[in-house]
């Protein structure tokens, strides 16, 4: 009998539970609805009609304003701008972190001091990072010489290295991209620490003991334990590369011709700058989609992978 | 607090009792304003705000009742101002007046769409359609009203140069392009650059730009380029371009890396001859204790003035519409313009403003601004829609890079039929 009375009391109990859980959760769910997809659903209703001027014009445009955007020479500009950066800043932080880490990884003595160092650049915000390398990578001129890197490259009797860095629409994006992984590729070697780290040290004592060389070591079984931080670097190294602005606005705005500029930065210039709207609410619709190309499968991966554990 | 308050109405009280004093003249505001006049503006530093903060003296002497809010936004020469203005203005809550750029920058952005009260009886019933030119009447009207009251005016067609610099290589200021490029070459075998530019921040290309098309197209040729009259397409625009790439070839290698004022550098320390720029730049030299500059009109814009100026409108929200009145007519008043313009640097919208307290370029300015042709400046808003005015400044951003003066024409073509101007 007692167990008979205390069963609905425990359905009572849970019942209650699920109510406060709702409650405190309610909030959060509201606000990520509205702020996050209501204003994400109401952007790409704005690409789609013509407003293109300061007054709101609901009127339907179709995918007209997605037209005129890639027939744009700014943003097919933009586009192989946001490839060129992505690609180098990505194999940049990916090549420099794993290094760094592996270097950590062989216990160095003053191990923490060099932690801090290269995690440093990770406290500072991109405008800072912008400013400083704008300054360091300042290419100079004949008549007011060298500055920067420029000048270091010549005092070191590398001259021939001398470049006119983000002046140069030949390097232009390329440059941003190497301030970037300065600022990133300590906080990527955090990463691939954190992840050897968690490799039990029996699998590398089993290799050696059947005569695996060390470079061995690494490439059979040290790099493909780590894929799921090399994947997750991606993801988190991706999106910042996408979405860059901050830093270019800082550290050399479109720059000659548009070879340092961004989309996220001819959005800001469309929209607030030219008034249409439209056209900026279709950049941030393309922006979206690329993003989500990179970390829905990554999501998608992740949860079934979650649900198999 | 309270003792604020006791203050205020005494003042108040003096202000009434002088202005029904016999003899005194009769004052409107008979009941002392109270209130709150909020101004919206990107005048943070240096003698910008010095001289916002003269004419808020000016403004409490008149209306010592009202408080002013002094609403600023720093930075991106006005265009983090403008996105948080556009917010505000489309969000119901427009400040009671805001800084604006002369011309189309208001008319196309908040003339057109409604947010603004016509100001033309004001500017009849204070005289200002006489004290001040035609050309700038014609630049601050849309559909037979005036829409703003202009405080300064600035001049975007000057060529700044060392003066050591020319006198010790024989020269004289370049009246003609032709002269321009006779002067870049002799200045080019010596090893120092004949122009100098700092394109980081994308609309530099574009001024100077601005000011080969007037020297190309004279002053009715370029106002007809923003009003449809004259084409595009024409073999003008296409000379002009192709002078435009030819002085490129004279540019300090390391622009892209520059803003203007850092390019000056160049002429500071007299490894750069020339520099087209603004009249702000006389501010900037001064500024840096640097005296062997000269000025001269661009190359072929003599007796053309290309004007810029900052303004204020009566948007129709405004929730303190008398002290905004009263603030406008300070502002278009030759007292307010007297005490703003030698600190800002700029001169005077007026013809009638004693030079007195001006510097020398000012006074050269005050002088041509009597006589000259006034065009509107596209970089700076007054001639064009900001949509407009950003394809223009993208286009030649392009050009610097690309050299192309077919894609560029093709460019700034397609620029003015977007604008619905061109077909």
């Amino acid at each position: 009998m007692p167990g008979h009375a205390a069963r609905p009391a425990a359905r009572r109990a849970s019942a209650q539970d699920w109510a406060v859980g709702a409650a405190m959760v309610a909030p959060s769910v509201v606000a990520v609805a509205v702020f996050v997809y209501g204003f994400v659903g109401w952007t790409g209703f704005v690409s789609l009609t013509r407003w293109n001027d300061v007054l709101p014009s609901y009127a339907w445009a179709g995918w007209r304003n997605y037209v005129d955007l890639f027939q744009s020479f700014r943003f097919r500009i933009d586009i192989v701008n946001t490839a060129r950066f992505t690609a180098a800043f990505l194999a940049g932080c990916l090549g420099i972190g794993f290094a760094l880490a592996v270097l950590l990884d062989r216990g160095l003595r003053a191990e923490p001091v060099f932690r801090t160092i290269y995690l440093a650049p990770l406290a500072i915000s991109f405008i800072v990072t912008g400013v400083v390398w704008r300054w360091l990578l300042n290419p100079g001129s004949p008549q007011l010489g060298d500055v920067g890197v420029n000048l270091l490259f010549r005092h070191l009797h590398l001259g021939w290295l001398r470049a006119g860095w983000y002046t140069d629409p030949r390097i232009g994006i390329l440059a941003v991209a190497l301030a970037a992984t300065w600022q990133m590729s300590g906080y990527t070697m955090a990463l691939y620490l954190a992840g050897l780290r968690s490799i039990p040290d029996e699998l590398r004592e089993a290799a050696r003991v059947d005569g695996a060389a060390e470079w061995q070591i690494y490439r059979q079984i040290l790099v493909p334990l780590l894929q799921p931080i090399t994947l997750s670097a991606v993801i988190i190294l991706g999106h910042i590369s996408l979405k860059i602005f901050d830093l270019v606005v800082a550290m050399t705005g479109p720059g000659p011709g548009f070879s340092s500029d961004v989309p996220a930065y001819f959005m800001f210039d469309t929209t607030f700058r030219g008034n249409h709207f439209a056209q900026g609410a279709a950049i941030a619709e393309v922006l979206l989609v690329l993003v989500a190309l990179l970390t829905v499968p990554y999501l998608v991966y992740s949860t079934r992978a979650e649900v198999e554990r | 607090m309270s003792g604020h308050r006791l203050h205020w109405i005494a003042a108040a009280v003096a202000v009434v009792s002088l202005a029904a004093a016999p003899g005194g003249p009769p004052r409107e505001a008979a009941a002392a304003p109270a209130g709150k006049l909020e101004i919206f503006s990107w005048w943070t530093a240096g003698g910008e705000a010095d001289a916002l903060n003269a004419l808020f003296g000016l403004y409490r002497k008149r209306s010592p009742g009202v408080q002013i809010v002094n609403a600023t936004v720093a930075g991106g020469a006005g265009t983090n101002a403008k996105a948080v203005l556009k917010t505000r203005m489309l969000g119901g809550n427009p400040p009671d007046s805001f800084q604006v750029h002369a011309g189309h920058e208001l008319i196309d952005t908040w003339v057109k769409s409604g947010y603004m009260e016509p100001l033309t009886g004001l500017f009849k019933s204070e005289g200002w359609d006489r004290a001040m030119p035609r050309g700038l009447l014609e630049i601050l009207s849309y559909q037979g009203q005036i829409w703003s009251v202009p405080v300064n005016i600035h001049r975007a067609n000057i060529l700044w140069y060392n003066k050591k610099v020319f006198s010790d290589n024989g020269l004289a200021p370049p009246k003609t392009f032709e002269e321009f490029f006779r002067a870049a070459d002799a200045l080019k075998a010596k090893g120092i650059v004949p122009l100098v530019l700092g394109d980081k921040e994308g609309w530099e290309a574009g001024h100077t730009f601005e000011t080969v098309l007037i020297g190309t197209l004279g002053a009715d040729g370029y106002r007809g380029l923003w009003t449809g009259k004259t084409s595009w397409t024409g073999a003008a625009v296409t000379r002009a371009l192709e002078t435009f790439r030819r002085m490129l070839t004279y540019v300090n290698s390391d622009h892209a890396a520059l803003t203007w004022d850092e390019a000056g550098q160049y002429i500071i320390g007299a490894k750069g001859a020339m520099l087209i720029m603004g009249d702000w730049t006389n501010g900037w030299f001064t500024s840096k204790n640097f005296s062997g500059y000269g000025w001269a009109p661009a190359p072929g814009n003599e007796g053309v003035y290309d004007a810029l100026s900052d303004s204020f409108g009566l948007p129709k929200k405004a929730r303190d519409r008398e002290n905004v009145m009263a603030w406008l007519r300070l502002l278009g008043s030759r007292e307010g313009q007297e005490a703003f313009n030698p600190l800002k640097g700029s001169i005077c919208a007026r013809t009638d403003c004693s030079p007195t307290p001006f510097s020398p370029y000012q006074r050269w300015a005050m002088q041509r601004w009597r006589g000259d042709a006034i065009v509107p400046s596209v970089i700076h808003g007054a001639a064009a829609s900001e949509g407009w005015a950003t394809e223009y400044k993208d286009a030649l951003a392009l050009f610097v890079t690309s050299r192309d003066v077919a894609a560029t024409q093709r460019a700034l073509q397609k620029a003015c039929v977007n604008a619905g101007v061109c077909k």
